[in-house]
């Protein structure tokens, strides 16, 4: 389109341009909506109008909401994202480079992790959930037949935060890692690495200081997507976790419950980090991108 | 988007794939242990017998006779058996919803690749559209509260000029928000998929359609949909499998109250009723790959035409 001399628009392009307008606002006014809520005056109620401007429900909302500690929920969750994001990036990386050689049975791996992102996600969460109970079932059986009552009696379950939990997320941001490494890799000139093998690097010198600089930036929107996605996810963690719970799911919980502004804080407290995880990811892929485009001068 | 052809690199010995395996094998067992052996776990303990207390390893039908029961005849009232009136709400949701976010997202991506001219605020525009899926769905669902409520801006506005003497109730907590939220969440599923097919599209293409005399929706209809057409796929792949299993987004926005085949999955496993919630999600799984199965079928179909 671009190639086009007059300055007139194709047909078709205002109503569009009204349905995109129309779909941003959308998108995003109902979060705007919510956000401004959340700093009701202590009088304020759900909805508008605003009575007074106040930090009151932040304030709330570290004091905690009933009887849910909404500090160490935050915690667990900022957790286990970090180990999500770093095993995604690791895990996918490898993945990609493995993708690239002739990879036996590489296809069905592909199908799996595709199978993975599209099956829903109540399956997967009763999959594994069902999975670890089985296991703890076998582990105290064991564990009777061995005689140590002692071990048993403190046994609780191996589900958990950074067991089954971790799993059931692995398996919602490594498709999403795997397919941008494809994305990456589509386009990636493979003679640079051909040239530093030609002046005799190993293997981890080419990779190294050769093809990670250059998916650098790539590299950095993986972590990004493990990191968000591990942050908001609930329907795959909701049968796999046990006892303790993340934050989106004392969130869900708290929806029925907590009739305050408070749980619109909340709202703008997980979205802020969201945000601010975007922000960065963003700002260091920028960053990544202009030293590696320099580098090649 | 398909696996990139296995490298042509000259030096493919045996050792080159060893290496390879290792380097994917930690992605593999991810998916062995966490995917592929739950999944047996769940065909296995659908033929499992149980009670209050334990889970009894058997060879059963019985979870799977117990979930239609009574199906083969209406109730006394008229009305279908629990599970095909389940299913049959949880497909009604499906079908709306894959309709308005295919028509939404379709026309969103159809601006976004033929109607912005500079690369730059294409980019822009895309990243806008996009950021919200980054951000946590509970959060997007309960942003409706405050509009939609009994007291919502909605109504206010409505009453306020003079439209509505009571407030409308099925704003909120009503079939109609359970849609409205699946749109707003989900419709960038089918954005991005369709934009990816469109900016693949050969612009001279349109531009020989346009002087051959087609007219814009011609254009439309005969070229730029079928070009499309995986991106749909994929898109539909995507709204259809979410809203069939999905028990968060019908649960808050349905306040609870409006069954779905996913939620039936979630309070059986909440009673660790684990045979039946298995078998419940076997058969949740075969009703979506035949779904998945025909929605790929219409491509093939087409293309053999």
């Amino acid at each position: 389109m671009q190639a086009r001399t007059s300055d007139a628009r194709a047909p078709g392009f205002w109503p569009l341009a009204l349905v995109f307008a129309l779909f941003v606002l959308f998108m995003y006014g109902p979060m705007f909506a919510i956000f401004t809520l959340s700093f009701q005056g202590p009088e304020g109620g759900l909805t508008f109008p605003m009575r007074g401007t106040s930090l009151h429900w932040f304030r709330q909302l570290a004091e905690g909401l009933g009887t849910v500690d909404i500090a160490a929920a935050f915690r667990r969750s900022l957790m286990l994202g970090a180990v999500v994001m770093l095993l995604t990036v690791v895990l996918s990386v490898l993945a990609g480079l493995a993708f690239r050689k002739r990879l036996a049975g590489g296809n069905a791996l592909f199908y799996v992790a595709v199978a993975s992102l599209i099956m829903p996600s109540i399956i997967v969460s009763l999959g594994i959930g069902l999975q670890f109970r089985l296991l703890d079932t076998g582990l105290k059986a064991a564990l009777a037949a061995m005689g140590a009552e002692g071990t048993l009696e403190d046994y609780g379950t191996a589900l958990g935060l950074l067991t089954s939990a971790l799993g059931a997320h692995l398996t919602w941001t490594l498709p999403f890692g795997l397919l941008i490494m494809f994305a990456v890799f589509n386009r990636f000139n493979p003679a640079y690495e051909e040239a530093a093998r030609d002046l005799g690097a190993s293997p981890w010198q080419s990779f190294r200081h050769v093809v990670l600089p250059l998916i650098g930036a790539s590299v950095v929107g993986i972590g990004m997507f493990g990191f968000t996605l591990s942050w908001d996810e609930i329907a795959r963690t909701s049968q796999a976790i046990g006892d303790v719970n993340t934050l989106p799911l004392e969130l869900q919980g708290l929806t029925s419950t907590v009739t305050t502004p408070a749980i619109y804080a909340l709202g703008t407290v997980t979205t802020v980090v969201s945000f601010l995880v975007i922000g960065i990811a963003l700002g260091g892929a920028a960053l990544l991108r202009r030293r590696a485009s320099k580098r090649r001068g | 988007m398909s696996a990139p052809a296995t490298a042509g690199h000259a030096a493919a010995q045996p050792l080159h794939t060893v290496r390879a395996w290792w380097q994917a094998a930690p992605f593999a067992l991810v998916f062995g242990l966490f995917f592929i052996v739950p999944l047996a776990l769940i065909a296995m303990v659908s033929l499992w017998d149980f009670n209050e207390y334990e889970l009894i390893p058997a060879l059963s039908l019985r979870n799977y006779l117990s979930i239609f029961e009574g199906c083969s005849h209406l109730t006394d009232n008229g009305d279908l058996c629990v599970t095909l009136s389940t299913y049959l709400s949880t497909l009604k949701f499906c079908l709306l919803v894959w309709a308005i976010t295919l028509v939404l997202g379709f026309a969103v991506a159809c601006f976004l690749a033929f109607h912005v001219r500079s690369p730059g605020m294409q980019t822009l525009l895309f990243v806008l559209c996009t950021v919200p899926f980054w951000t946590s769905n509970v959060i997007r669902m309960i942003s409706w509260v405050p509009l939609l409520g009994r007291n919502g801006l909605v109504n206010q506005t409505l009453q306020g000029i003079g439209l509505i003497d009571t407030p409308i109730e099925w704003l909120l907590f009503s079939d109609f928000s359970v849609v409205l939220a699946f749109v707003h969440l989900y419709t960038m599923f089918m954005i991005v998929p369709i934009f990816n097919s469109m900016m693949r599209i050969d612009r001279s293409l349109l531009e020989a359609a346009t002087d051959a005399g087609a007219s814009g929706w011609q254009t439309l209809w005969n070229v730029i949909v079928p070009l499309c057409k995986t991106g749909i796929i994929i898109g539909s792949i995507f709204v259809v499998t979410i809203v069939m299993g999905d028990f968060v987004t019908i649960g808050v926005m349905g306040g609870q109250q409006i069954a779905s085949v996913g939620k039936i999955i979630q309070v059986q496993t909440s009673y660790l009723q684990f045979p039946l919630a298995a078998a419940n999600a076997v058969i949740l799984l075969a009703v979506v790959l035949m779904i998945i199965w025909g929605l790929t079928r219409l491509v093939d179909i087409r293309k053999e035409l």
